[in-house]
């Protein structure tokens, strides 16, 4: 028995039991035979679907791992804790339970993925150690008989193994604990078996003598990137996502991800793209080697720009739009759109910033603030019921006099989207006080019936 | 003594004026259609290819609402795309759609902080495709100020700075040197009342605080219509005063 389902793991079913004994155990049991070869193609195949979706540094971690390097990747996922919520729901949409943990090292992220405290983790690196110390010795990657024999000796924790004298723990078991303790320590590097997929489209270059200098790197980049742009060209293809990998001489891997809103195959722009970020590439001892991958590559079609005598050529901002995109740590580039909705929290929708033009604007009829508060902030204001506006209102300990007012607009809740919404009413007014400045405020009910609203007062918008 | 100085001293001036606006001054200008403003402003009109900084007065310094309308008429009446950068994500879409700037134009960029906002405007001035680039910013120092204004030269894409604060306290920084163009100041006025229940048209006090090589002024004005313009208040236009209002549409 290698494996289990969760199911009959809760029947008492576990990895390590003779089949015939599991088969004693529960009738109906429904056996399959090991397939190794079939796992390990898979976890390959889930190693190219996170190199193009997360990471430019991946590795198939057999039998049962992925390893992402996230360094220079986060930000385009929106940092560490949206990347392990993105991660884990798609994982769990297709079926796979997933563990993740987010650690300075790769040993240590492999130590807290199967034993650590929680199914996701990040680990700063000022808590790396005490962070393993509690895990048992297993989780350090050793192989059994130095396990058994560590346990013998009364040692079960990280903790303790790393408390121990190194000399004699060398001496006696070998440089194999000391360099696996090291690694999940980060005291020591570990080589990386990157996961070759060899749909992709890539080039790369190997130097002689190690390269270090920022100048040579962005020349060199500017080299690869017209590389890839003729083999791209060959199959017709425009990158929409470009890893450039550099290979340094102590083992590490230093990565930059570029993307891009429309496929591209122009050199001069992917360069500029990728040059933007050489500076965060710490080539340590010197680079002996650089790759350029092409991972997302889109077929590129090629459209006519006639100009037209009597509308102006339509810019192109793609090059702008993955500038801005490929630079902004934690942002976000969009358009807005109108949706068919009255409610005004959901009648803005964004969409990308490239997006055909919609051609639809909101209607005109009722003016809007042109800021929105938001959740709208609760007032305390004086009005006649039913369909008066306010007095005055007081927000913020400052109190109003409202000197025009227009309004109701009633807006009704929409129980398609929300069932508490059914009978929702709000009665929305346009305020101007005694300054001259505008409110947008709204009453919940229509003023009569108390289902439709506790008839309290928000202000919600600020014209001018 | 001063009649042999001053054709001397014209001279120089005319030279600075080629020396600095060789950049700008060809690029031209964008006019706000009314005679009275457009008189005040050097030029005939808002500069192409500069820096122009809008902040609300009193409370507005804070939400900054009439300063985005503003902002946002002027965007309107330039042709082509707008990129709008905001840290705080209050701007209502619709609102700017009825000041003219159709949805389709806008191309919002939300970022972390403030130094980001600089780092994306200057990048949509460089690229030079845009029609206007427009940041919300608190803090506008000399030489962030100095960078957008050199980018905006460069490319003729108007840059819009609307300076917006946490507090009203820190709205005194509006009074520090920046290398921009103009700087306005909008305030909200109480609006001509109508002759039957209701608001009409926003009315602004624009003040037009700082103008390169030019003098202040204020203008009383009626906010941005569905187009984008400024316009006369109907009862300061002529000098007149009023019509008697008259009901509309009730009848005895």
């Amino acid at each position: 028995m290698t494996a289990a389902s969760p199911a009959a793991l809760a029947l008492g079913v576990h990895p390590g039991m003779a089949v015939a004994k599991a088969q004693a155990l529960i009738a109906g049991l429904e056996v399959r035979d090991a397939d190794p070869a079939g796992d390990g193609a898979a976890l390959e195949r889930l190693a190219v679907w996170a190199l193009r979706r997360y990471s430019p540094v991946v590795a198939a971690d057999p039998p049962d791992g992925l390893h992402l390097d996230m360094a220079g990747a986060s930000h385009l996922l929106g940092g560490e804790a949206a990347f392990i919520a993105d991660l884990s729901r798609r994982l769990a949409d297709s079926g796979v339970a997933a563990r993740i943990a987010i650690a300075p090292t790769y040993g240590a992220a492999h130590a807290l993925a199967r034993f650590g405290p929680a199914p996701a983790l990040i680990v700063p690196p000022r808590d790396l150690e005490i962070s393993l110390a509690p895990l048992p010795i297993a989780a350090l990657r050793l192989d059994a008989a130095a396990i058994e024999s560590l346990r013998r000796l009364g040692v079960d924790t990280v903790g303790e193994l790393a408390a121990l004298p190194r000399a004699p723990l060398a001496l006696r078991f070998g440089p194999e604990v000391s360099r696996r303790l090291d690694q999940a320590m980060g005291r020591a590097s570990e080589p990386f078996e990157l996961v070759e997929a060899p749909e992709l489209i890539r080039v790369r270059r190997a130097f002689a003598e190690p390269i270090a200098a920022p100048e040579t790197l962005a020349r060199y980049t500017a080299k690869l990137a017209l590389q890839l742009c003729e083999a791209l060209e060959r199959q017709g293809l425009g990158a929409r996502r470009l890893d450039l990998l550099f290979h340094r001489v102590d083992n590490r891997i230093e990565a930059i991800r570029a993307g891009t809103a429309k496929p591209l195959r122009d050199a001069k722009r992917m360069t500029r793209l990728l040059g933007d970020k050489i500076e965060t590439v710490a080539p340590g001892f010197g680079i002996e080697l650089m790759t350029l991958t092409a991972t997302i590559a889109e077929p590129l079609h090629y459209r006519a720009n006639a100009s037209s005598l009597i509308e102006p050529a339509t810019p192109d901002l793609s090059d702008l739009v993955d500038t801005l995109a490929n630079r902004m740590a934690h942002g976000t580039l969009y358009r807005c759109a109108p949706t068919q909705s009255e409610v005004p929290e959901r009648n803005v929708r964004r969409i990308e910033p490239l997006a055909e033009p919609a051609g639809v604007t909101w209607p005109a009829d009722w003016p809007r603030p042109s800021r929105l508060i938001c959740p709208p902030a609760p007032v305390e204001a004086m009005a006649l019921l039913p369909d008066h506006p306010p007095v005055s209102f007081t927000w913020g300990g400052i109190r109003h006099r409202v000197k025009r007012a227009d309004g109701p607009e009633r807006i009704f809740g929409e129980w398609w989207v929300r069932d508490g919404e059914l009978e929702a009413v709000r009665d929305y007014f346009q305020v101007e006080d005694e300054a001259g400045e505008r409110f947008w405020l709204f009453r919940r009910g229509d003023g009569e019936d108390p289902n439709t609203g506790d008839h309290r007062w928000y202000l919600h918008g600020i014209f001018a | 003594m001063s009649s042999s100085v001053n054709p001397q001293i014209s001279a120089l001036r005319e030279q600075i004026a080629r020396l600095e606006s060789a950049g700008w001054r060809h690029r031209g200008v964008l006019p706000f259609g009314l005679e009275s403003v457009d008189r005040k402003i050097p030029g005939g009109g808002l500069a192409l290819g500069a820096l122009h900084e809008v902040a609300g007065g009193g409370n507005g310094a804070v939400h900054g609402a009439a300063a985005a309308l503003f902002a946002a008429g002027i965007a309107a009446r330039t042709s082509g795309q707008v990129l709008w950068c905001v840290t705080r994500r209050d701007l209502f879409a619709p609102a700017l759609a009825q000041a003219g700037l159709h949805p389709d134009r806008v191309i919002y960029a939300e970022v972390g902080d403030e130094k980001a906002v600089l780092a994306c405007m200057e990048e949509g001035l460089r690229h030079g495709d845009l029609a206007a680039v427009v940041g919300e910013l608190a803090r506008l120092p000399m030489v962030a100020s100095r960078r957008l204004q050199l980018c905006a030269e460069e490319t003729g894409t108007i840059a819009l700075a609307i300076r917006r604060w946490r507090r009203m306290t820190e709205a005194a920084d509006f009074g520090q040197p920046t290398a921009s163009a103009t700087r306005w100041r909008v305030t909200a006025l109480p609006s001509a009342p109508l002759p039957v229940p209701g608001v009409g048209r926003a009315r602004w006090l624009i003040e037009l605080i700082r103008a390169r090589a030019g003098e202040c002024a204020d203008f009383e004005l009626d906010a941005c219509d569905d187009q984008g313009r400024l316009a006369l208040p109907a009862d300061l236009a002529h000098g007149q005063a009023p019509a008697e209002p008259r009901r509309v549409g009730a009848t005895a």
